[in-house]
């Protein structure tokens, strides 16, 4: 067991009691914490479902060690659109009909935000390029990349 | 039992030498998969040491009067594929960008690359093929080794249990270096087989370094001689035949094994064809400059 430890999750802190030394981020975002948003599938980075934003980073909630990420400033997909009102992007996805299953849909959201965050502009290849972690086995990926276009046609506004 | 987030280089070998048992935690691209497995269980009278918020692994310097770049052991494959560090070591770069996904290459370290020691480590031909020496911190002080002799076997290096790697110190090179690999897609692969090459011009010299055909990376020296011997530095041009027996060499070099992601047939054909198209692309880029 680990020792209670403090997470800032979305602007909140946690505290994590009975946690097992090494578990991941993810497993205490999901059944520690109560935030079910980031899903978890691989377990190894492969899919990006669980994927998360620590201290400004894009990266897998799976393999971060939840006790090393103390102090760090954690946004999921609950921290995107805390008032209940979806965001540009998670609206976009659900008129381009970039959702189906939805599994991956909410690591889908935070990989296009941090994208759209650090470039407002990119290009097909480069959304491609900075989705290539985030496994879809619904949609082929064509509506997703229009979502993302849809988004940065109305950004452009 | 506890996870020590360190601040310093200090007090993380201290930690470590405490307790020989304990794990450095790096970026987690890797020993969370083993964690996550159930592979690995961090034992009750050990620490987990995450490393990757002492600021002299997260940071790098260019020393230009040494024409050396130090990069800290932390320092993400993010940092490594933008400037103004892509444009000192392009190779590097290259390599970066092949690594994972970008939550991959936001978390995964060069000195994790070098931890984990696997023969497809996407940074360790960049490494061998430079030249690189690792600084290893240990309670007892600091040494500083080549990294080709810090890689022992698969998932298997020299270092001591209370080694922490601090950073990576390689030559800003004159001339071209390149880095290509084998997978079956353009992200989250793991190399079937890789390559790195650097033409130094001003020390006349060819780095060679072949990755995931052998039990660690492998570096090809006599290779390396004999294609710089054929070279012409000035215009940077070659025989034909040189650059057929450079790769014919080099795959003739590499000891590849079958696995589950390549027969060894494959990898052995890959390392020829990457070997000719990086020194095609380096002396096309070069004979064009000259």
């Amino acid at each position: 067991m680990s020792d209670q430890f403090t997470l800032r999750v979305n602007g909140a802190d946690h505290d994590v009691r009975d946690s097992w030394l090494g578990e991941s981020l993810l497993e205490v975002l999901r059944n520690r914490i109560g935030l079910l948003g980031s899903k978890g599938a691989c377990e190894q980075g492969e899919c990006g479902s669980c994927s998360v934003v620590v201290d400004g980073e894009l990266v897998c909630s799976c393999l971060v060690m939840a006790a090393s990420a103390i102090g760090q400033s954690i946004t999921t997909v609950e921290g995107i659109a805390p008032d209940g009102a979806p965001s540009d992007v998670q609206r976009a996805f659900v008129d381009a009909g970039a959702v189906q299953c939805g599994f991956c849909t909410p690591g889908l959201i935070v990989a296009v935000h941090s994208l759209l965050e650090s470039d407002g502009e990119p290009s097909d290849t480069e959304v491609r390029e900075a989705l290539a972690g985030n496994l879809c086995r619904c949609t082929g990926y064509g509506r997703i990349l229009e979502a993302v276009e849809r988004v940065v046609v109305e950004r452009r506004r | 039992m506890a996870v020590f987030v360190a601040t310093d280089v200090a007090s993380a070998v201290e930690r470590l030498d405490d307790r020989p048992e304990s794990i450095v935690l790096a970026g987690g691209t890797d020993l969370m998969v083993e964690v996550n497995d159930g592979r690995l269980r961090p034992l009750p009278d050990a620490d987990v040491v995450a490393v990757n918020r002492i600021a002299e692994l997260r940071s790098w310097r260019h020393d230009v009067a040494a024409a050396t770049v130090t990069i800290g052991a932390a320092v993400t494959y993010s940092e490594m594929l933008a400037e103004p560090l892509a444009q000192l070591v392009p190779a590097l770069a290259e390599a970066a960008r092949t690594v994972g996904s970008p939550q991959i290459r936001n978390a995964g370290t060069l000195g994790g690359n070098l931890g984990t020691c696997s023969p497809a480590g996407d940074g360790l031909p960049v490494l061998a093929a430079l030249g690189a020496s690792a600084e290893v911190a240990s309670t007892q002080g600091r040494r500083s080794v080549p990294v080709v002799d810090v890689m022992q076997g698969p998932k298997r290096t020299t270092l001591g249990s209370g080694d922490l790697i601090v950073s990576f110190t390689l030559p800003v090179t004159d001339g071209w270096q390149g880095y290509a690999k084998v997978g079956v897609r353009n992200a989250m692969v793991i190399a079937i087989a890789s390559t790195c090459l650097v033409l130094d011009r001003q020390r006349r010299s060819v780095g060679l370094a072949l990755g995931s055909v052998g039990p660690t990376v492998l570096r090809a020296p006599e290779l390396e001689a004999a294609f710089a011997a054929a070279l012409d530095w000035r215009t940077m041009s070659v025989h034909a035949d040189a650059v057929r027996t450079f790769a014919d060499g080099a795959a003739a070099f590499a000891a590849p094994i079958d696995d589950h992601r390549a027969s060894a047939d494959y990898r052995r054909h890959a390392i020829g064809v990457l070997t000719r198209r990086l020194a095609a692309r380096g002396l096309d880029a070069l004979g064009a400059a000259a």
